[in-house]
Parts: C-alpha cells; sequence; structure tokens
C-alpha cells in the first residue's frame, strides 16, 4: 500500500508542476481551444460508442420481442458484436458508382452526420454542464437538424441512379413536412419557458411538485406529437418507408457502401440520440429529479440515495434511454405507413393539432395556470 | 356524429397502445431460440439424413438389386448395375446415390424390401470439392458399418408403426 500512496503522491505532484503550469504557459486562445476540444472528446467519444450499443441494444430488443435471441455470438453473450460489426464496415471498400459525382458522394454522408454531432454542443447534461452556453440554442438546434436534409438529397443526386434521386424525393419530402409539426410543438416549449435557451427551458420545469411540473403535463400533446414526429424525422420505422427494408432496397443510400455507408448508419442513430435527449431535456425536465423538491432535500444528506435521487446526469440519461426504448418498441409492434399516410399525418394531423394547441398554452400562459406557469 | 367520436378515438392512440402491450409482453417471454452447435433438437427415430446400406448381422450385404429405390426415386438420384454372383445369387456391383440431386424424400427407405438402403440420424456433412457428395456402394455400406448400431436402434423404435 505504500508505494501505491507514493505513486499516486508523485503522480499529483507530476500533473500539477508539469501539466497544469505548461498549460497555463500556453496562449490564452489556445488554451481556450484545448479546452474546447477536451470538452468535445468527452462528449464525442462516449456518444459514439453508444451509438455503436444501441444498434446492440437495437437487435437484442426487437429480437427479444420476437421471441428468439438476437446477437449472441462475439464475445461474452455477444456484447461485442457492435466491435465486430464496426470493424468489418472499416475494411470493406467503399465503392463509388461510374458516373457518380466523387466529391459530393463522399461529402454526403458527412453532412448527415455533422449536424446530428454538432447539435450536442448546447444541449445541457446537467446544470450549467453544456459545451456551449447559447442563448438561442433552441434555434441552433432546429436549423441544425434542418441541415442534414441537405446530406440526404445530395446523397441521392450524386449517386447518379434513379432509384437513389427516387428514394430521396421520398425521405426529403417526408423529413421536412415532419419538421413542420416538430418547429410547432417546439413553439409550444417556446412559450411556456419564456425560453429559448435549453438549460433555462430545463430550469423553468424546476418546481415543488416533482414530475408533475414538467412540461410533458400541460404539452402531452405537444409532446406526443413531437415525439412521434422525431421518429418520422430519423426516418425510422414505422415512417421508414424510405429504406423500406422488407421491401425496397435502401432508399437514398442504396450505392454506398462500406464506411460511407456506415456513416450514414452511425448520423441514423446519432439522430435517435439526439431526438431522445431533446424530448428528454424540452418535456420531461432534462437533469431535473422526477421527485419533489422538499423530498429530495429531505434525503440529500443520505451518501448514495441522496446522490441518486437529487437532480443529476443520470436522471438526464434515464429519461432519454426511456425514449430510445421507445424507438426500439415501436420499430418492432408497428407496420410500415403507406407514403400518403405519411404525409396525411404529417399535413392533416399534427400540424393543426399543434396549431390548435399553441393557442391552449397561450392560454394556459395568460391565465397563469398552476403549478407551471403560476409564477410566470 | 360518429365521424367525429371515431376522430376522438383515433386521437386516444388505442389502437397503437394495445399493438404495443402485445410486443412489450413478448419482450419478456421465454425465447425459442436453439443455440445451435451448443443445444441440439432431440431427433425422430424417423429422421431422413444421411443415407447408409446394411449388412445382415453375418456380414452379408442386405441389397437384392432389385432397383426399386431407383424406380421410385423422385430425384432420380439412384443408379444401380447388378450381375449373378458366383453363388448364384443377384447383387449389386453399383449403387451410387447422388446426394446433390437427393431430396431427402425417404421414398427409397420405405421401398426397400430388405431394410438395406436405410436414412440415418446424420445430418452434419459436407463436400469439400466435386464429388465428395456423390455416395458410391463403398461409401454407403462404410457409413452403414459406422452407424450400425444406432440406425438399428432408430428402426427398432419406430418398428411397432410400420
Amino acid at each position: 500500500m505504500e508505494w501505491l500512496n507514493t505513486s499516486i503522491d508523485w503522480m499529483t505532484l507530476l500533473f500539477q508542476e508539469w501539466v497544469v503550469v505548461y498549460f497555463h504557459m500556453l496562449p490564452d486562445a489556445l488554451q481556450t481551444v484545448i479546452w474546447i476540444v477536451l470538452k468535445i472528446v468527452v462528449i464525442m467519444v462516449p456518444l459514439m460508442l453508444s451509438v455503436a450499443y444501441l444498434t446492440l441494444a437495437e437487435r437484442k430488443i426487437i429480437g427479444a420481442m420476437q421471441v428468439r435471441m438476437g446477437p449472441t455470438r462475439v464475445g461474452p453473450r455477444g456484447y461485442l458484436q457492435p466491435i465486430a460489426d464496426a470493424v468489418k464496415l472499416m475494411f470493406k471498400e467503399i465503392i463509388i458508382p461510374t458516373g457518380a459525382n466523387k466529391y459530393l458522394f463522399l461529402t454526403a454522408p458527412l453532412l448527415s452526420l455533422g449536424p446530428a454531432l454538432a447539435a450536442w454542443a448546447v444541449l445541457p447534461f446537467g446544470d450549467g454542464l453544456v459545451l456551449a452556453e447559447v442563448n438561442a440554442a433552441l434555434l441552433y438546434v432546429l436549423a441544425l437538424t434542418s441541415i442534414s436534409v441537405y446530406g440526404v438529397i445530395i446523397a441521392g443526386w450524386s449517386s447518379n441512379s434513379k432509384y437513389a434521386l427516387l428514394g430521396t424525393m421520398r425521405s426529403a419530402a417526408q423529413i421536412v413536412s415532419y419538421e413542420i409539426a416538430m418547429g410547432f410543438a417546439l413553439v409550444g416549449v417556446l412559450i411556456a419557458a419564456g425560453s429559448l435557451n435549453l438549460g433555462e427551458i430545463v430550469n423553468s420545469q424546476r418546481g415543488e411538485y416533482g414530475f408533475l411540473n414538467w412540461f410533458m403535463i400541460p404539452l402531452f400533446p405537444l409532446f406526443v406529437i413531437y415525439f412521434i414526429s422525431g421518429v418520422a424525422e430519423t426516418n425510422r420505422a414505422p415512417f421508414d418507408v424510405a429504406e423500406g427494408e422488407s421491401e425496397i432496397v435502401a432508399g437514398f443510400h442504396v450505392d454506398y457502401s462500406g464506411m460511407a455507408f456506415a456513416v450514414f448508419f452511425l448520423a441514423e442513430y446519432a439522430n435517435m440520440i439526439l431526438i431522445a435527449a431533446l424530448t428528454a431535456i424540452m418535456f420531461m425536465g432534462g437533469w431535473l429529479s422526477m421527485l419533489p423538491v422538499s423530498w429530495v432535500a429531505a434525503v440529500s444528506d443520505i451518501p448514495v440515495i441522496g446522490i441518486l435521487l437529487g437532480d443529476g446526469i443520470h436522471w438526464f440519461f434515464a429519461k432519454m434511454s426511456i425514449f430510445l426504448f421507445l424507438f426500439l418498441w415501436f420499430r418492432a409492434t408497428f407496420p410500415r405507413y403507406r407514403y400518403d399516410q405519411i404525409m396525411r399525418l404529417g399535413w392533416k394531423v399534427f400540424i393543426p393539432i399543434t396549431i390548435v394547441w399553441i393557442l391552449v398554452v397561450g392560454v394556459f400562459v395568460l391565465a397563469g395556470l398552476g403549478p407551471w406557469f403560476s409564477v410566470a | 356524429m360518429s365521424a367525429l367520436i371515431r376522430f376522438l378515438k383515433s386521437l386516444s392512440l388505442k389502437e397503437l397502445r394495445v399493438g404495443l402491450g402485445v410486443t412489450g409482453r413478448y419482450l419478456f417471454a421465454r425465447k425459442f431460440t436453439l443455440q445451435y452447435p451448443d443445444d441440439k433438437t432431440p431427433l425422430s427415430p424417423r429422421f431422413r439424413g444421411l443415407h447408409a446400406l446394411r449388412r445382415y448381422p453375418n456380414g452379408e450385404e442386405r441389397c437384392i438389386a432389385c432397383k426399386l429405390c431407383e424406380a421410385v426415386c423422385p430425384a432420380l438420384a439412384i443408379t444401380i448395375e447388378s450381375e449373378e454372383r458366383e453363388d448364384g445369387s443377384r447383387r449389386t456391383t453399383r449403387y451410387d446415390i447422388d446426394l446433390t440431386k437427393c431430396i431427402f424424400c425417404g421414398y427409397c427407405e420405405e421401398s426397400c424390401p430388405v431394410d438395406s438402403i436405410v436414412e440415418t440420424h446424420i445430418f452434419e456433412y459436407y463436400g469439400e470439392k466435386k464429388g465428395d457428395l456423390y455416395m458410391t456402394k463403398e461409401r454407403l455400406l462404410a457409413v452403414g458399418d459406422k452407424y450400425e448400431k444406432e440406425i438399428a436402434a432408430a428402426r427398432a423404435l419406430d418398428a411397432p408403426y410400420r
């Protein structure tokens, strides 16, 4: 034990003397850049891992719902399957079709993955735990999720294939349609919270009644519509006519293979996680504990339970995993919508309902309906 | 009025919730998956796998070259040639089954008057090169010699129903 203590002492000393001192000798601008890059790594690496393991969870959960086991062979109980998949995709050849626009063909996957990752910059993981404190964070998120449509359009067009182009048209039209319903649902949140800052949106859901204070109760229709639009937006079942794996080959990414295809795959799953996180932040109080504030205060002195029940990043992850599970549950349950049914649902059901509910929320806020809007 | 009620009902998402309930229940149901190389399904004594030619306990081959199996084979997978042996009995000089043609219907086994051609419980076999799955008389007899005990046991189990 003696040597362990001395080595720990020595390591802390080394860290203080060398790393910290030299870090402060760097120019200020460089220090900021290093900090931001470190923060980006701390967000990106777990995100990429959770994308990988979301694919495993999907195969396991859908398998269980179809009374089978899913992958069991790679590693103990199949837990290394995503790693095997990733290695396989990395070593596969990227085929660029003759007549395809090579540069756009290779840019498109990045254009669809980039926004899905960039949006994480403004998501608060806890009180003040956010990479970029942007006041118009909600607008930023809306803008970035809209950009990912360009990845889809460019992918289909640059493949120089009529099938990819048709898939693109369907996919892009679907994403654009549902973005409107999604935007309206967010307008409801905006009215309720009175802020575009995601951290403030979460904080305005704090209250003495715990989970009853969350926006999912007064904004329930918007909550449901937002999540369903999110499912449609990410082209997931039952809205996956663009991919339609049991009917057609793959829609806009038919001509992609190897890592270029894997990046589309990553983007789809990163978008799922993003939608789950946004739903948790905007309707279920992000990192807030579901228990009333007074109860949390009462147990806050007990060592482990106090931390578990109090506000914190673990609540955020728990809420996100509920929505991620819903994504998988939907895929295992619902048959695919016909294309005209998708358009009907988006334009003739969701948009009217959101507009009506925005008016209702306005009335709520004006009337100061408690406990959500009584302070304002 | 009924249209309005139907509209309000559709807003409650009842059908969707029922569907989610079904899949939700199956999430916890016992799984049917069999981890194949580790677990195997029980095989019926009537299982129709790799073919074999049997012998009598004294070592004499059972096949009398009646060619009923060749005639009944719907896939034309069996080829038989025969001649008279020195002791005057009719025996095969050639008895080939092309397993790439065989559909494992079991008619050869059913048609055989002396229980000579049989289908065994063996289903895990493979060919590495062309011709490996073309079973000659020698190979069929070798299979029969090797698995005679299992083959006889399976016939005995099925005997009351034949």
